[in-house]
C-alpha cells in the first residue's frame, strides 16, 4: 500500500499557493473592476440590448459550430475506425491535424480566398474546420473501446447492422460526444481571432472593441464578466460528462478489436467525404498561403522585418513557457503526490484558467497594472505573466502526471536512507519528472507562439508577434503582406510538435 | 545493540478504521522476525510507522534505546536509520546500480569502496554500473537489499520483498538476502503474507491480526504450539478436536492426547498438526472413520476422514503413495502433543 503522504512540505506549498494566487488574481479583480461603478452600473451593462445581441450571437455560432463538428467528427470517427476505409490509418492522423490550426490562420485563408465570406457563416466554417476533432478524438476512442462482442451480441439477437448500430454504439458515444461538443462550445465562446478578422460581433470582439472604444473600461469588464460565467458553466458542465464517462465503462482489459465493416459500393463516397473535410480544413488553408507566397513581390516581401518578428516571437513564447513550467513544478509535484484541502484547491485554483478566455485575462491584467503596478503596464512582463496564468493549466497537467509516473516508494526510500524532502525532490522527484515536465513546457511554447488576443492587449508599444502581425495585415486585407508571417509561425510551431510526435 | 521497542502502537484512518490496535512487539538485537498476517490485518501501516513515513496516534518505537516514535515525538524517515527493501525493489530507474547503492552514502571519501562492499555482500560485484532495467527481479531485490544496508542502518525493514519473484527464484534469493544480514547481524523486520516464507526464514514469528500481536515466538513455537485455533489455522494446516482435559492429557474422539502445556479449563478444543495422524489397519482397535477425500501434492498427499462420532472431518498428512480411496475404511493413530484451548 504505497500511498502519498498526507501533508505537503512547506518548502513546496509556499511556491505552489504563489502561483495558485497569480492564476486566480485575474478572476477576482475582473469582478472588483466591474463592480467598480456599483452593481447598479455593471447590471445595466449587461442587460443592454447591445449586450442581448452579443449573447445572441455567440450562442448561435456556438450552436452551428457544435452541430457541424458532431457531424464531422462521429461520422469520420465512424468511417476511420469502424470500416474498412482504403487508407484509414494515415486517415486517422490527418484528419486531427486542423488541431494545429490556429483559428485566425484558418479565417486568413478563407477570408484571402473568398472575401465575401465574412460574418457568421466565414466564422462558423473557420470555427469548424479548426475545432471538430475535438469531438473526432474522443468519439473515435471510445468507438475503439466498445466491445464488439456486444454488437455480436445483438445481431445474434436478430438486431439488425444499422439497428445495432443505433441501439447498441450510438448510447455508449453520447458522453464522449457531449464532452467533445463541450470543449468545440467552449472554443468558439473564446475565440478571438476567427471572430474579429471575420468582423462577426462575438462577446469576445465585443470586449475588444468596447476596450478599444472609450476611456471608460468599467462596460468592458462587465461584458467580461459574462462571458467567464458562461464559460465556467460550460467547463462545470464539460467536468460533470467526463466523470460519468468513467463509470459508464464496464470491464477492464483490451477489447478484441472490431472487424472492420465493408463499404461496398460507399467506398467512393466514403472517401470523398473523409478527403473533403481534410481538403478544406489542412490542404486548403495551405494552399492558400502558398498562393500568397508565390504572388508575393518585393514590397511585400521583407526579410529583415520577419526574422525581427520571428525572433521576438520565439523570445516571449520561451519566456512565457519558462514561467509557466517553473509556477507548475510546485503545483503539480503537490497535486500528485499530497492529498488534503490545500492541495484540492491549489489543484482547482491552477485550472481556473483553463475557463477563461485570453481576452479576459488580458483585460484584467490591463485593469491591475494600470491601478496596482503602472510602470508594468504596456511592458513584456506583464505580457509573460498573463500567458503563464492561461496556461498554467497544461504546464500543470502534464508536470502532474510526469510525477504520477514514477511511483512514491522510490521518493520513501530515498527518504529512509537519510535525504531530506528538499533533497529527495531534487535528486529523484524532478529527475524522473523531467521528459514529462519539458514535453510540457514544449506545449506551452507553441500555445504561447500562437496566442492571440492576450498579447494584442498587453504588448509593448510598437513590438510584434507573427500572431498579431498576421491579425494586423489580415485585417486590413493585405494579404500578401500577412502569409510569410502565417507560415513562419506555422513552421516555427511545426517543429516542437513534430518533436513532441517523435518521442512519444 | 540495536533491538526493536513497540509498544502500544495505535493507528486509525478514522473513527470506524482502526489499523493498530495498541500493537506490542520486541525484536532481539541482530534476529530477523517476520511479521505474518493476513491482507488488511495492519503490517503494512506498522512498517510504514516504524519507517516514519506515517504519524502514530499514540504507542512508542524505540531501536537502540533510540525513541523514534513517541508521545510528542516523530523523527522524520531521513533521521531514523532504518533502512527499507520495498516490494519489487524499487530502484531508482534513472540511476546505475552502484549510484543506487552509493545513494545513502554521504561520505565522499569511502562512499565508492563501501558500494562496492555491499554489491560483494549481494553477490553481484561487477555489477555497479549497469542501470536498474538491466538485472533480472531477483538481481533487483537484492541490489535493494544492498542499498538499505550501505548505510549500516539500525534497523532493516523489509516490505514483502520477495512477493514479485516467481518461486522457482524465491528460495534463492531468500537465503542469500538471510545470509547477507546474518553477515552484518542487522535486526530486520519481514513483512510477509505467507506462512511458509515466515517460517523458512525468520528467528522470529510474530502474527497479526486485527492490529495486534496474537501470537510471538520462535516458527517453531508459532507452529508447534499455537496460541489459539485461528493462529493454527493461519500458519498451517490443523486439526481441531473438542476436548475434555486433565493432568496434562485429554481426551478426544481420537482417544487420549497428551498436552504440550496444562489446559487453562477443563473442557475445550486441543489442537493438532495433520502429520501427527497416522492411517492405520481399519482391524485394529481405537478410532477409526471412512475416508472422503485424497489430495495428491506430489511430496506428500492430504487425506480427509470422516471420523466416526466425530462432526467435522479431520484431514492427515501421508507421505508416500496413497493406496486408500474414496469410501474405505481407515484406522487412526495420533502421534507427539496436542495444544489445548
Amino acid at each position: 500500500m504505497a500511498t502519498a503522504t498526507t501533508r505537503a512540505p512547506r518548502i513546496l506549498l509556499g511556491p505552489a499557493c504563489l502561483a495558485g494566487a497569480l492564476a486566480l488574481l485575474p478572476l477576482g479583480y475582473l469582478a472588483v473592476r466591474a463592480l467598480e461603478r456599483g452593481p447598479g452600473f455593471a447590471w445595466s451593462v449587461m442587460t443592454t440590448e447591445g449586450t442581448a445581441q452579443l449573447l445572441g450571437r455567440s450562442l448561435a455560432l456556438a450552436a452551428a459550430v457544435v452541430a457541424a463538428c458532431l457531424v464531422l467528427g462521429i461520422s469520420l470517427a465512424w468511417l476511420t475506425v469502424r470500416t474498412a476505409l482504403p487508407g484509414g490509418r494515415a486517415w486517422s492522423v490527418a484528419v486531427t491535424l486542423p488541431l494545429a490550426v490556429p483559428s485566425y490562420v484558418a479565417a486568413f485563408a478563407w477570408l484571402s480566398a473568398v472575401p465575401g465570406l465574412s460574418g457568421f457563416t466565414g466564422s462558423a466554417v473557420a470555427l469548424t474546420l479548426v475545432s471538430y476533432p475535438y469531438v473526432y478524438l474522443p468519439v473515435a476512442a471510445a468507438l475503439r473501446g466498445i466491445d464488439p462482442a456486444q454488437e455480436e451480441a445483438s445481431r445474434s439477437l436478430g438486431v439488425g447492422p444499422s439497428r445495432t448500430f443505433l441501439r447498441v454504439v450510438l448510447p455508449q458515444l453520447r458522453p464522449a460526444a457531449a464532452g467533445g461538443a463541450l470543449l468545440v462550445a467552449l472554443y468558439v465562446l473564446s475565440d478571438f481571432g476567427a471572430v474579429s478578422l471575420m468582423r462577426y460581433d462575438t462577446f469576445t470582439r465585443g470586449i475588444y472593441t468596447s476596450y478599444q472604444a472609450s476611456f471608460d473600461r468599467t462596460p468592458a469588464a462587465a461584458l467580461s464578466v459574462v462571458l467567464v460565467a458562461m464559460t465556467v458553466g460550460l467547463v462545470a458542465l464539460e467536468t460533470r460528462t467526463r466523470g460519468r464517462r468513467g463509470h459508464a465503462r464496464t470491464g477492464t482489459g483490451t477489447a478484441r478489436p472490431a472487424v472492420p465493416a465493408r463499404l461496398g459500393r460507399w467506398t467512393a463516397p466514403a472517401l470523398a467525404w473523409a478527403a473533403a473535410v481534410f481538403a478544406a480544413a489542412v490542404a486548403f488553408p495551405l494552399g492558400t498561403l502558398g498562393y500568397w507566397l508565390a504572388t508575393g513581390n518585393r514590397s511585400t516581401w521583407d526579410p529583415a522585418g520577419l526574422f525581427g518578428t520571428a525572433l521576438t516571437t520565439l523570445g516571449v513564447a520561451a519566456a512565457g513557457a519558462a514561467l509557466t513550467t517553473v509556477l507548475a513544478l510546485p503545483v503539480g509535484v503537490v497535486a500528485a503526490r499530497h492529498r488534503g484541502r490545500a492541495a484540492g484547491l491549489l489543484e482547482q485554483a491552477a485550472y481556473a484558467g483553463h475557463a477563461l478566455p485570453g481576452i479576459t485575462v488580458a483585460l484584467s491584467m490591463v485593469f491591475f497594472a494600470v491601478r496596482y503596478a503602472t510602470p508594468l503596464y504596456q511592458e513584456l512582463p506583464l505580457l509573460v505573466c498573463a500567458y503563464a496564468v492561461l496556461f498554467l493549466p497544461l504546464a500543470v497537467a502534464a508536470t502532474r502526471a510526469a510525477v504520477l509516473q514514477s511511483p512514491p516508494v522510490l521518493e520513501d526510500v530515498a527518504r529512509s536512507l537519510g535525504r531530506g524532502p528538499l533533497n529527495v525532490l531534487r535528486t529523484v522527484t524532478v529527475p524522473l519528472a523531467a521528459p514529462g515536465v519539458a514535453a510540457g513546457a514544449a506545449l506551452t511554447f507553441v500555445v504561447c507562439m500562437k496566442e492571440l488576443p492576450a498579447t494584442l492587449l498587453l504588448r509593448p508599444t510598437g513590438m510584434d508577434t507573427l500572431a498579431t502581425r498576421l491579425w494586423t495585415e489580415t485585417g486590413v486585407a493585405s494579404y500578401a503582406d500577412a502569409a510569410p508571417y502565417a507560415a513562419a509561425l506555422i513552421l516555427l510551431a511545426a517543429v516542437p510538435s513534430y518533436l513532441l510526435g517523435r518521442k512519444r | 545493540m540495536t533491538d526493536l521497542r513497540i509498544e502500544g502502537l495505535t493507528k486509525a484512518y478514522g473513527p470506524d478504521a482502526t489499523v493498530l490496535d495498541g500493537l506490542d512487539l520486541t525484536v532481539p538485537s541482530g534476529s530477523l522476525a517476520a511479521v505474518l498476517g493476513p491482507s488488511g490485518c495492519g503490517k503494512t501501516t506498522l512498517l510504514r510507522v516504524v519507517a516514519g513515513f506515517l504519524r502514530a496516534d499514540a504507542g512508542t518505537v524505540t531501536v537502540g534505546g533510540r525513541v523514534l516514535t513517541g508521545p510528542g515525538t516523530h523523527v522524520p524517515p531521513e533521521r531514523r536509520r532504518v533502512g527499507i527493501v520495498p516490494q519489487e525493489g524499487a530502484l531508482f530507474p534513472h540511476l546505475s546500480v552502484a549510484r543506487n547503492v552509493a545513494f545513502g552514502l554521504t561520505d565522499r571519501s569511502t562512499r565508492r569502496r563501501r558500494a562496492e562492499e555491499m554489491l560483494d555482500l549481494v553477490g553481484l560485484s561487477g555489477y555497479g554500473d549497469r542501470m536498474p532495467h538491466e538485472l533480472s527481479g531477483g538481481q533487483q531485490q537484492r541490489i535493494a537489499l544492498a542499498r538499505a544496508l550501505a548505510p549500516e542502518p539500525a534497523l532493516v525493514l523489509l516490505d514483502e520483498p520477495f512477493n514479485a519473484l516467481d518461486s522457482a527464484l524465491r528460495a534463492g534469493v531468500r537465503a542469500d538476502v538471510r545470509a547477507a544480514l546474518r553477515a552484518i547481524g542487522a535486526t530486520a523486520l519481514l513483512v510477509t503474507h505467507d506462512q511458509q516464507e515466515a517460517l523458512s526464514t525468520a528467528d522470529l514469528v510474530a502474527v497479526v491480526r486485527d492490529g495486534r500481536i496474537a501470537q510471538c515466538g520462535t516458527p517453531q513455537d508459532v507452529y508447534g504450539r499455537p496460541a489459539d485455533p485461528w493462529v493454527a489455522g493461519f500458519v498451517g494446516d490443523a486439526v481441531l478436536l473438542p476436548a475434555s482435559a486433565a493432568n496434562g492429557t485429554a481426551e478426544t474422539p481420537l482417544g487420549t492426547i497428551e498436552l504440550s502445556k496444562p489446559a487453562a479449563s477443563p473442557a475445550g478444543t486441543v489442537i493438532l498438526r495433520p502429520e501427527q495422524l497416522r492411517l492405520t489397519d481399519p482391524g485394529e482397535a481405537g478410532p477409526a472413520g471412512t475416508v472422503t477425500d485424497v489430495r495428491y501434492y506430489g511430496h506428500d498427499a492430504m487425506v480427509t476422514v470422516a471420523v466416526d462420532g466425530l462432526d467435522a472431518p479431520v484431514d492427515i498428512r501421508v507421505s508416500g503413495e496413497v493406496r486408500l480411496r474414496l469410501g474405505d475404511r481407515t484406522g487412526i493413530h495420533v502421534t507427539g502433543r496436542g495444544t489445548p484451548h
